[in-house]
């Protein structure tokens, strides 16, 4: 053996012998093993950091824990309750009529010319470290008059040497607002919003003229902790508004410091590098490869809630009751697009929570014989724990109103759509293509919204029967189905001149799954002898196809802003019809019932009356048929037995000042299930050595000539 | 040869318009300005006035080819294909339209990334490929060359994702001998670049084999192959110094067009080993109908694709000498 080729093996061995030593599929580095710090993935990359511009969910897992708007939800408590985050109560609006008289709270929002919002902050909430706020020996900002030269080589905001702080005050949140008018920003709700806050429209088109300086009278500083919003109208949704990073506080400091020429040149802007109070701030981000949180060093002291909904404590969730949080220092999330590895190293370790995929499902879960799901065996043996919630999204199949088949509002129109939905048997459809993650809707409305109501009186009567025995709602019959197709004009699913009932169904489904769904879809409706034809296209047509309602059939979903019956029930809403008016009401439907219901619902506080309210429209909606109903996602979220305080949550964000993790647990975790399997290195490097001893014989005999 | 060369850039200039032009047609067949624009913005709350004022700020808002309502004769100049395809030539690729990030800065930072696999997967793919080709052709017409064309050829018909899914599960998830996916910068990137590199050159060996076998084979029935063994040099001699040698031109021909085009990734590699490089850079940004970082990407590829032209024409006046640039 010559010295270059027993160098050669001495080298392979020694890196057989390292790998087999420690933990070689280990993907962080070594100096991070023994901390706390919480690993997750993400899958989008987030091009937002601005709250006035971000409207992701993708972007405010980590915008809400550097921003605080004035309230928040509370982590554990549902339904979804608001508490104030830096200020000192929710707000209780005040309303006056045109005079300027004060007017009870429960006055009709007809009479109610101004609705007043005054929000008084905790003082002493103090900015993370920031070079937007450091100063010079002489307390001038110090880096507000930069030139190019300055910044030469700086690409993130821990390139700057020094930093400062300064404490919230009531004129970051009103600075905020302003900023939300303003057109370069495109702010994605500034027409909702100018709707309703005094002025904004006008502000907005003063800001467009170059007047920077143009009067706002929606937005006052009363005093250094104190803001006033008025709204020209009574709108007791609003409040829902301040929960949203849209109205985080914004220093001054920060956009002047932002927006110097030298600093844009850089690319180090606000909408890459966000200025904020909240629990963490970023100290990494490379938005193509990882982004890390760290605790922001002047977060006040502020405590782990000591109350929750039933069954909270027996799952640990109260264990931690007025700890100060947070309890994990680091917050790391790496960019995983693909789903395989991103599951196959959870169950390494690797990452503390997951999601479940329909690929992965039967091997994570299994339900039991009441259909309650739990672990599979292999999840249970990691001590893996399951947590479902309830999405505040309705997932609907939307028929066009205005479509002369499929829409129109005569009791045969009606019965037709009535029909269709009863084939469309959505309880199957759950089960096979959701693997049971959803629950079935009736309405609108999903679980834990107001409105929103459990057993019988909760069914849609149009489309289920109450079986009283077991106290559950039945789908009615195919028969049935077919019997009101009849009454609509279509016995047999044929038109009285004998042509068949045709509706075509667009989508955007493309994916391997897709066919399969089609095809369920196509069954269900021969039953009643309808046919159905897909027209699936790309997003882009799709989008124009509604718009311009050319369409009959399509699949569509909502996710809410904020928990209000409003939120979902004003997608039926006449005037915010899809194609007349450009809105969000996608099935064109306009009963001036309905809308009149809607226009006394949407200005009332939950009460009685307004669930009164909100029945009569269900029923409307139950009967009229726009939608067939079709369900509302349940997330399946795991997590290791080692992150504590992990309650999922759709609405609240700036949750991780909240989790804990055992990292002892952690580390023996993972150093008991990730051993490296050597063994098959040596079998494949003996084999490759005896494979090539009769290769070798055979040059041997070549060059000697005697083959 | 600077002659040449000049006349090949003059040559290229007229390529990259028409690449443009294409990119730009085909772009904007599928997406209208409003599609982006709505895209970008979210589809919730998203009025025209918001889908307006986006296009204004990001330039969208002029005609695409002709503006029958320019001032001053800007007929084709106040438009968005000579806004935002002029700046190309001069290699000034200007901010992405969702987020405004420089495009020329993530070049360069996601460059690394796609080379720390790219390239070695090249050099040893192409060090494994000729040792093993050159062994098939010693061992031509026996059962060695018959069983490597049939393994060559399933190994060519199996999809590159097959090798990528099962690597991870074989290496990373059973082995536990590599992360499954990730990466890092310094030395812990050798840990994350080792698995992508070796299925990488797996995955490419079925058809690497194949090529230079076919180029082997073909050297070692001339003339001089004859007369060297007639000179008494022994087989390996003659393949390994004579055949070797006179095969490098068909080899550089697929080396030096390959070389430009490393910098720009894997597509598939890249997401599923969660490589930042500029393959899934290029991936993310069709998804995002992004079409400011589409076009400077297949702008740089063309360029580049037209520089390992180049390259592989003058490489080929250094290893045959009988070639002369007229």
């Amino acid at each position: 053996m010559t010295s270059y080729t027993s160098r050669c093996c001495i080298a392979f061995m020694a890196l057989v012998f390292l790998i087999s030593c420690g933990v070689p599929n280990n993907p962080y580095p070594k100096s991070e093993r023994n901390e706390e710090i919480y690993y997750s993935t993400f899958v989008e990359e987030p091009k937002h950091f601005d709250p006035a511009i971000s409207y992701s969910s993708d972007e405010y897992r980590f915008l809400q824990q550097i921003y605080e708007p004035p309230l928040r939800y509370h982590y554990l408590k549902r339904p979804y309750t608001l508490i104030p985050l830096t200020a000192e109560a929710v707000p209780q609006p005040r309303y006056y009529d045109a005079r300027g008289r004060q007017l009870a709270s429960e006055a009709p929002a007809a009479s109610v010319a101004r609705a007043v919002y005054e929000i008084r902050i905790r003082p002493g909430i103090m900015y993370q470290p920031h070079p937007c706020f450091a100063k010079t020996e002489s307390g001038a900002l110090r880096y507000h008059d930069l030139e190019g030269a300055d910044v030469s080589g700086f690409d993130e905001i821990k390139d700057f040497l020094m930093t400062g702080t300064r404490e919230l005050i009531a004129d970051d949140y009103v600075h905020q607002i302003k900023r939300m008018a303003d057109p370069g920003l495109s702010c994605p709700i500034f027409s909702t919003l100018a709707d309703y806050i005094l002025g904004m429209e006008t502000y907005s088109a003063a800001i467009a003229n170059g007047q920077a300086d143009a009067p706002f009278p929606g937005v006052e500083v009363v005093d250094r902790y104190t803001y006033r919003i008025i709204l020209n109208a009574k709108y007791p949704q609003f409040v829902y508004w301040l929960a949203m990073p849209f109205f985080s506080p914004m220093p001054k400091e920060a956009i002047d410091f932002y927006n110097q020429p030298a600093m844009k040149e850089r690319n180090i802007t606000i909408d890459r590098f966000p200025v904020g109070t909240g629990a963490y701030r970023i100290e990494t981000l490379l938005a193509h490869k990882e982004i890390v949180l760290v605790k922001n060093e002047n977060f006040r002291v502020e405590r782990y809630p000591s109350s929750g909904e039933p069954g909270d404590r027996e799952a640990g969730l109260l264990d931690d009751a007025w700890e100060v949080v947070p309890f994990i220092p680091k917050v790391v999330y790496k960019l995983e697009k693909e789903y395989i590895p991103r599951w196959n190293k959870f169950l390494q370790g690797y990452y503390d929570s997951s999601g479940i995929s329909s690929d992965t499902f039967d091997s994570a879960i299994a339900f039991n014989e009441t259909g309650d799901p739990s672990t599979s065996e292999e999840l249970k043996a990691k001590h893996i724990v399951l947590r479902t919630s309830v999405e505040p999204t309705t997932i609907y199949l939307a028929f066009n109103m205005l479509d002369d088949t499929v829409g129109g509002y005569t009791p045969e129109k009606r019965k037709l759509r009535q029909a269709i939905s009863i084939a469309l048997n959505y309880e199957e459809y759950i089960e096979i293509f959701r693997n049971g993650r959803g629950v079935v809707s009736h309405s609108p409305l999903p679980p834990g919204i107001f409105g929103y109501e459990e057993g019988e009186a909760g069914i849609n009567p149009y489309l289920y029967n109450w079986d009283a025995s077991t106290n559950r709602p039945i789908r009615k019959s195919i028969e049935e189905a077919r019997q009101l197709l009849a009454e609509a004009g279509y016995p047999g699913g044929q038109d009285r001149k004998g042509n068949p009932l045709i509706v075509s169904f667009d989508n955007t489904w493309t994916s391997a799954g897709a066919t399969s769904q089609l095809t369920w879809m196509r069954n269900k409706l021969e039953q009643i002898g309808v046919t159905m034809e897909s027209r699936t296209t790309d997003y882009n047509r799709f989008r124009d196809k509604v718009k311009n309602g050319n369409f009959q059939i399509i699949y569509w979903g909502w996710h809410a802003d904020y928990p209000d019956a409003e939120n979902f029930l004003f997608l039926l809403y006449g005037p915010n019809s899809k194609t007349l008016h450009d809105g969000e009401n996608a099935a064109n439907y306009d009963n001036p019932e309905y809308n009149r219901l809607f226009e006394d619902m949407k200005n009332m506080e939950n009460s009685p009356d307004r669930l009164a309210r909100i029945r009569e429209m269900n029923r409307l909606l139950q009967r009229d048929a726009p939608w067939v109903f079709v369900y509302h996602p349940v997330t399946f979220g795991l997590s290791h037995q080692w992150l504590k305080n992990n309650k999922p949550s759709s609405l609240g964000g700036g949750n991780f000042k909240y989790l804990r993790i055992d990292i002892d647990q952690r580390s023996g975790s993972r150093q008991a299930w990730n051993k490296p399997i050597v063994w098959p290195i040596w079998l494949c490097l003996g084999l490759l050595i005896l494979g090539t001893i009769p290769a070798a014989i055979t040059i041997w005999k070549r060059e000697r000539g005697t083959q | 040869m600077i002659t040449y060369i000049i006349r090949r850039i003059l040559y290229a200039i007229p390529i990259l318009i028409g690449v443009n032009l294409i990119v730009f047609f085909l772009f904007f067949v599928v997406n209208s300005p409003d599609q982006m624009a709505r895209k970008i913005l979210g589809e919730k709350n998203i009025t025209q006035e918001d889908v307006d004022n986006w296009k204004k700020q990001n330039g969208y808002h002029l005609p695409l080819f002709f503006n029958a309502e320019a001032s001053d004769g800007g007929y084709f100049t106040e438009t968005i294909f000579f806004q935002k395809a002029a700046k190309l030539f001069v290699f000034d690729f200007g901010t992405s339209d969702t987020n405004n990030i420089d495009i020329t800065a993530q070049i360069s930072q996601r460059m690394w990334a796609s080379l720390a696999i790219a390239l070695p997967t090249f050099i040893l793919g192409l060090l494994v490929n000729i040792t093993i080709s050159m062994i098939v052709a010693y061992y031509r017409a026996t059962y060695v060359d018959f069983w490597s064309t049939i393994v060559a050829v399933t190994v060519m018909s199996v999809s590159s994702l097959f090798y990528i899914i099962g690597g991870q599960w074989l290496f990373g998830k059973m082995l536990r001998l590599f992360p499954i996916s990730g990466y890092d910068s310094g030395v812990n990137m050798l840990k994350f670049v080792v698995l992508p590199v070796v299925i990488g050159i797996i995955s490419g060996i079925g058809s690497g084999i194949r090529f230079y076998r076919t180029i082997f084979l073909e050297e070692v029935n001339r003339d001089y192959v004859r007369t060297a063994r007639a000179k008494g040099v022994s087989e390996a001699g003659v393949l390994f110094k004579h055949a070797l040698k006179n095969a490098m031109i068909p080899i550089l021909t697929n080396v030096v067009l390959a070389i430009p085009l490393l910098f720009l990734g894997s597509l598939v590699m890249e997401a599923f080993f969660a490589i930042p490089g500029l393959g899934s850079f290029t991936i993310e940004a069709i998804q995002a109908q992004d079409f400011a970082i589409v076009r400077s990407m297949v702008y740089l590829g063309s360029v580049l694709y037209i520089v390992g032209l180049l390259l592989t024409d003058i490489s080929y006046t250094l290893v045959d000498p009988r070639i002369r640039f007229g």
